[in-house]
């Protein structure tokens, strides 16, 4: 198993203590059963709001996708688009032509499809410079916008694609005028992704992400496969932006070729940026937080939402992404502790549940 | 044929008056600016203010479209952009796209939504029609202003003093400082300048490129083309560079028009591919 | 056979030769310094050899197979790993976390993305064995980013050791580390396992002459003298560079 060591006996209690300490990073904390109880009480809490939250929700997973190849492998992408355009086309046709009926398996097929752009141009994206990777990503759904526009006899062109007839959701859910059921598929199929995002950054293929960002060079030089990691991170980031797309398209039931528009890119870089990069729930947290600034100023300026967001973004810029992600996490700090007192006193009702998070 | 490359020279033209200030800032700064457009959209509805509303003279209008957002650009360097020089390129990108939306928005609510005209002088209207080939006065005005530009900046930065603290600057920052150069302030000037080109490309270029708020979003890519492509260590990277885009849309356009603007795509990717540092970058650049 | 052996290795960036036809020869279970005064090619070299550079010319041999063209993954999976003249380590993570990476990486897991980290007894046992090894026990779960100057150094070694490569490449291991906090680090060295080979870059000749049963000199990129340590102190040649290098510093 091990070689053995002529400088000290191995202390089977230091290493029990290491395997505790490299699994502690990834048990679920209170905040975060806490956050998603709130997630899924919203359901009843705000009846009115289904269709504000369902968007929510997309533009979640949607910013989840970027946070993993931005804040987990330090890839800047003006791109994201492409894969969120193309499976939001894919699962419209299928639909529309009667190919995959079943909404779930349409959106699985669709998160493949993105995928498989992805690894292609994961090849094109992961050469040369921060400039050309923006250019590289920017191009690709660039191209896509114009092939979708060129082919308006399949895609719809301009007009969009429309005629879409969504079935109901494995045979039973159909999705309804108040989008209850939209949002509720959308909001499920976030918490299964988020499971899974979550799995991939504390594994051990998460933590050689996390190395070869803060250093690409020493993870090569302790054998990292450093390009394959990136292949691998870029094709699952390009798989949920293409599931967020999909869910777009399955519950408005039309597609618009500003699916592929540079605005959506960049948007989704401010909303990931308003929560902050690298520890998953900036992207969720971030999605909230714009969508509800994008309702209050629509009651205000409507047409000119583009002006604030702009401004927005040349603030927190000007003020220090680090000082505004510092702030967010002495606030995340600060209710943790909260939420760790709280915890600590209702504890022993709760050992079990939190066992049972803990996972293998 | 003759015509579309001649048209396409043209076109060419004019993206290199309006993105050599970029390949500058970029080469001397490492810094990656996406509102450059919106510099040139000032210079164009700056004319359109100038010329339609106030009837200035148009050889008059387009000069001082030049000096106004050389001023502007100026302003906006010494207040904002330098601070944001040393920061990371991710940093870079979300302030100047913040610009630009901020742009788009100020500029569709201060002048509508709508695209907007140059009103050109008669004279300048109407072809030549030489050996055959259609040639548009105003098109062949803008090669001549554009061809004069383009040597005139070559001149500078070949044969002047601040061509070569320039060409020092760009090549090593550190060098460049440790000879005495100031090179904040070679770089706000040039900061100005390149606004400036770009002020007047945009109002020069009002008329073939169409002028309407989402101008510096629709030519951003454009721009990156120019200087990615041609590379950021001379001007003769990105002027050749430009010529190529220009021609290769303007007959990409004619020629496979189901296609649009995907051929212009696809060959920056594969440029970019085949050459990361640029089609005409210097084999030992950075 | 040697172990390593590099067989007319160049190196050019532009106008200047780095590195000029190197023939350099290291055997098995040597304990290889290579030396020569700043900016003669000896970091170079090293770049070489683990494929952060390419040569311009010659090719490199590993146990009798040539790993010229091999990625710099490629080498460390067969054998060979290194440590960097400026620290190159993982500074958000802790040193637990990166010997971890380390270590799930070489034992074929690293690619795992279902698994938490940690949660296999054979990696964390490992894990274990270099932290002591290494003199981290007391820093382990500190962020890399804050620890002592000595502490981050000797992570260094440990990442590298971690690869458990046959071949190690130090690069001037004890560059920059403070008396106090040095002789931790020579211990650690000097107890590295004697079946492992290794090739140390150092400017301090008393932990060389100390170290070494064998010297390389390496002079303006070229291998300049080549011999057992005490054919090397005797050699005039040697004297001449070195005392050449004092006047100038
Ligand atoms: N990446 C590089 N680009 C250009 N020159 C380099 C590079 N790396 C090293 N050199 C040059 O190669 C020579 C040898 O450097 P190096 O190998 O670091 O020397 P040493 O480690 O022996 O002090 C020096 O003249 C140095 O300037
Ligand atoms: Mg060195």
């Amino acid at each position: 198993m091990v070689t053995t060591s002529a400088t000290a006996p191995l202390t089977p209690v230091l290493a029990d203590d290491v395997a505790a300490y490299l699994k502690r990073r990834s048990r679920w904390s209170p905040l975060e059963v806490v956050f998603w109880i709130f997630a899924f009480a919203s359901i009843w809490l705000f009846p009115d709001k289904y269709l504000i939250l369902k968007d929510t929700a997309i533009l979640a997973l949607f910013a989840l996708s970027l946070d993993l190849i931005l804040g987990y492998a330090g890839i800047i992408s003006l791109g994201q688009a492409a894969f969120f355009g193309i499976a939001g086309y894919f699962s419209g046709l299928v639909a529309k032509y009667g190919l995959i009926n079943e909404p779930v398996i349409a959106l699985v097929c669709s998160g493949v499809v993105a995928a498989a752009l992805g690894f292609v141009t994961s090849f094109l994206v992961l050469r040369g410079s921060d400039l050309t990777r923006l250019m590289v990503t920017l191009g690709v759904s660039l191209m896509l916008g114009e092939v979708a526009n060129r082919y308006a006899s399949i895609t719809g062109g301009a007009d969009g694609l429309q005629g879409v007839d969504i079935a109901p959701v494995l045979g039973r859910w159909s999705f309804d005028l108040y989008g209850h059921n939209g949002y509720v598929y959308c909001l499920i199929v976030l918490f299964v992704c988020f499971v899974i995002a979550r799995r991939i950054v504390y594994s051990p293929f998460g933590l050689s992400l996390r190395s070869l960002k803060g250093n690409a060079l020493r993870a090569a030089a302790i054998g990292i496969p450093v390009k394959w990691r990136l292949v691998a991170i870029y094709t699952v980031s390009a798989g949920f932006a293409g599931i967020a797309g999909a869910l777009l398209t399955q519950t408005t039931a039309f597609c618009s070729l500003d699916v592929f528009s540079l605005e959506r890119s960049a948007d989704l870089l401010l909303v990931l940026i308003i929560g902050g990069t690298g520890y998953l729930y900036g992207g969720l947290i971030g999605a909230v937080i714009y969508k509800f600034l994008q309702d209050w100023i629509a009651t205000l300026t409507p047409q000119y939402w583009q002006f604030w967001i702009g401004l927005v973004l040349v603030v927190i810029v000007l003020v220090g992404r680090e000082r505004v992600e510092g702030w967010i996490a002495a606030a995340r700090g600060s209710v943790a502790r909260l939420g760790d007192r709280l915890w600590t006193r209702i504890r022993p009702r709760s050992a079990a549940l939190g066992g049972a998070a803990d996972g293998d | 044929m003759l015509t579309i490359l001649f048209d396409g020279v043209a076109y060419g033209m004019l993206l290199f008056v309006l993105a050599c200030g970029l390949s500058v800032t970029l080469g001397l700064m490492n810094f990656i600016n996406l509102a450059h457009g919106a510099f040139a959209m000032a210079g164009g509805y700056c004319t359109v203010i100038l010329v339609n509303r106030l009837g200035v003279p148009f050889v008059l209008g387009v000069p001082i479209a030049f000096l106004v957002t050389a001023l502007l650009g100026g302003l906006f360097e010494r207040t904002l952009y330098v601070h944001v020089y040393a920061r990371s390129h991710l940093d870079q990108v979300l302030f100047t796209i913040g610009l630009v939306f901020m742009s788009v928005a100020a500029v569709d609510y201060t002048m509508g939504s709508s695209q907007r005209f140059v009103q050109i002088p008669d004279a300048l209207q109407g072809q030549f029609d030489v050996f055959g080939i259609g040639m548009g006065k105003y098109r062949l005005l803008i090669i001549v202003i554009c061809g004069l530009l383009t040597i005139a900046l070559q001149l500078i930065l070949a044969k002047t003093r601040f061509g070569s603290r320039l060409r020092a600057a760009v090549d090593d920052q550190r060098v460049a400082r440790g000879l005495g150069i100031n090179v904040g302030a070679v770089f706000g000037i040039t900061f100005a300048v390149g606004s400036g080109l770009a002020g007047l490309g945009g109002a020069l270029g009002a008329e073939i490129l169409g002028l309407d708020p989402t101008f510096p979003l629709r030519y951003m890519i454009y721009f990156l083309i120019v200087v990615t492509v041609g590379g950021t260590s001379s001007i003769v990277g990105p002027f050749l560079a430009s010529i190529l885009l220009g021609i290769g849309d303007v007959a990409g356009k004619y020629y496979v028009p189901t296609l649009g603007a995907f051929v212009i795509y696809a060959i920056m990717i594969v440029v970019l591919i085949w050459r990361p540092q640029g089609l005409f970058a210097r084999s030992t650049a950075r | 056979m040697p172990i390593l052996e590099t067989i007319g290795l160049e190196k050019r960036f532009g106008g200047i030769l780095a590195a000029a036809n190197v023939n350099l020869s290291v055997k098995k279970g040597a304990r290889h310094a290579l030396i020569g005064p700043n900016g003669a090619g000896k970091t170079t070299v090293i770049n070489l050899l683990t494929g952060v550079l390419r040569p311009t010319a010659g090719r490199i041999m590993l146990e009798g197979r040539d790993i010229t063209d091999a990625a710099p993954h490629e080498r460390v999976r067969l054998g060979m790993a290194r440590t960097f003249q400026i620290n190159q380590l993982f500074l958000d993570l802790t040193p637990l976390e990166s010997i971890g990476l380390v270590v799930s990486e070489r034992l074929g897991t690293g690619a795992d993305w279902w698994r938490v980290v940690g949660s296999k007894p054979a990696v964390t046992d490992e894990i274990v064995e270099v932290v002591e090894r290494f003199r981290l026990t007391d820093v382990m779960h500190e962020r890399t980013a804050i620890l002592p100057y000595g502490k981050q150094r000797l992570l260094e070694i440990a990442l590298a050791f971690a690869c458990r490569p046959r071949v190690l490449l130090l690069d001037e291991p004890a560059a920059g580390v403070p008396e106090a906090e040095r002789h931790e680090l020579l211990a650690t060295i000097e107890a590295l396992p004697a079946e492992v080979t290794v090739l140390l870059i150092e400017h301090d000749m008393d932990l060389v002459f100390s170290f070494a049963d064998r010297i390389s000199v390496l002079v303006n990129g070229a291998l300049f003298v080549d011999g057992a340590p005490e054919d090397v102190a005797r050699d005039p040649r040697v004297k001449a560079v070195y005392l050449g290098e004092e006047l100038d510093a």
